[in-house]
């Protein structure tokens, strides 16, 4: 922990984060689990022979948030849509318009003729992603669950399938395959160098940046307001010698609540793209034409 | 006496040049929606679904370049 393989060391005393912050922790943790890693400043005990129980590995607090985070989901959709009248209340009216940019904005216009299969989807993956970030600057958590790329790898397979299920159906199997790595309109020669580009790019390229786009995004955003928060406190706090540092520190604090505001349109940004992204590959799956 | 120690590999100032060419693109890409949607303002969605497209592959160099960042 002293020395993170990445991350930041301030002075001695002063708390050192880097990527092992992130590290997630068993949500209910054994004795065994606890002996492995031991608090700060305790000796580690000997436990690489230790068996790991499966609360250790499985259920996770970032686990717990993922579940909750889904559950906050299916609740706002519920209440939202409880009871719909004709002239609407504020509360139907907040959910019909956010549904609506989805449906429309996003659905409609990207997807095209028969694009009412994919709204569940779409909408369940935006509130699901969005509430997720937001998790990120919402106090008690603190924590954007796709800064766990676990999670952001899970999404963007889902995703993967979706979109190769929906070619596959449309196209049948080898059709979508030459539809998906032969262009049109492209002399014979030529072929050779793009087959394999087209390949790498709508297979493996594709969900590979759909997840780690998402990722990288909240990881970056979460360390930075780490570094400012962090580093401003300690600054502000722990160092009296001289006074410019009181002052860089309360100068940084200030701004982490300028990061905070950007980490929401992040946290609102990621949803939205990979939204749209989502759906901008089933339409190229589904196309007639290239 | 150390005030502020940054530990960690070189890779990510290979990763931070590496983010100079997408973020160009990203910049370029969405610059011309908007100065296409300023000439022709009913042509936005047909410019902002080829633009998704576009912005996915030219972030892809520089998500690859996040990805690299951490190897060691």
């Amino acid at each position: 922990m002293a020395n993170p393989t990445m991350g930041l060391t301030l002075l001695e005393g002063a708390p050192s984060f880097g990527v092992e912050a992130f590290d997630s922790q068993p949500l209910f943790p054994s004795a065994q689990w606890q002996m492995c890693h031991p608090f700060e400043g305790e000796a580690p005990v000997e436990c690489a022979n230790l068996p790991a129980v499966w609360s250790d590995v499985w259920i996770t607090n970032h686990i717990l948030m993922a579940i909750i985070g889904a559950a906050l989901a299916i609740l706002f959709w519920l209440i939202v849509s409880h009871k719909p009248k004709v002239v609407p209340s504020k509360r139907q009216w907040a959910g019909e318009y956010l549904y609506n940019m989805l449906r429309n904005g996003i659905a409609r216009e990207i997807i095209g003729e028969g694009y009412q299969k994919f709204v569940p989807w779409l909408v369940a993956l935006f509130s699901f992603i969005i509430i997720n970030n937001l998790f990120g600057s919402f106090f008690l958590v603190m924590f954007p669950t796709f800064s766990v790329i676990g999670f952001a790898w899970g999404l963007a397979l889902l995703s993967w399938l979706l979109y190769n299920i929906v070619g596959i159906r449309q196209h049948g199997f080898f059709k979508y395959v030459k539809h998906m790595i032969v262009p049109g309109d492209v002399p014979g020669p030529l072929l050779i160098l793009i087959i394999p580009l087209e390949f790498l790019s709508n297979f493996i390229i594709r969900p590979i940046t759909l997840g780690l786009r998402l990722f990288a995004n909240l990881f970056a955003g979460h360390l930075l307001i780490m570094i400012f928060v962090v580093g401003g406190s300690w600054l502000l706090l722990s160092s009296e010698q001289i006074p410019i540092y009181n002052i860089a520190g309360g100068l940084s604090l200030a701004i982490s609540f300028g990061l905070f505001a950007l980490e929401l349109l992040v946290a609102y940004l990621q949803a939205y793209i990979f939204t749209v992204l989502t759906a901008q590959y089933v339409a190229s799956a589904k196309a007639e034409t290239h | 006496m150390t005030l502020l120690e940054i530990t960690g590999s070189l890779n990510v100032i290979g990763y931070g040049l590496g983010a100079i060419g997408p973020g160009i693109g990203v910049g370029w890409i969405f610059a011309s929606v908007i100065s296409g949607t300023a000439r022709q303002p009913e042509a936005r969605g047909a410019m902002l679904s080829t633009a998704w497209i576009g912005f996915a592959v030219v972030e892809a160099l520089a998500l690859i370049g996040v990805a690299l960042a951490f190897a060691r």
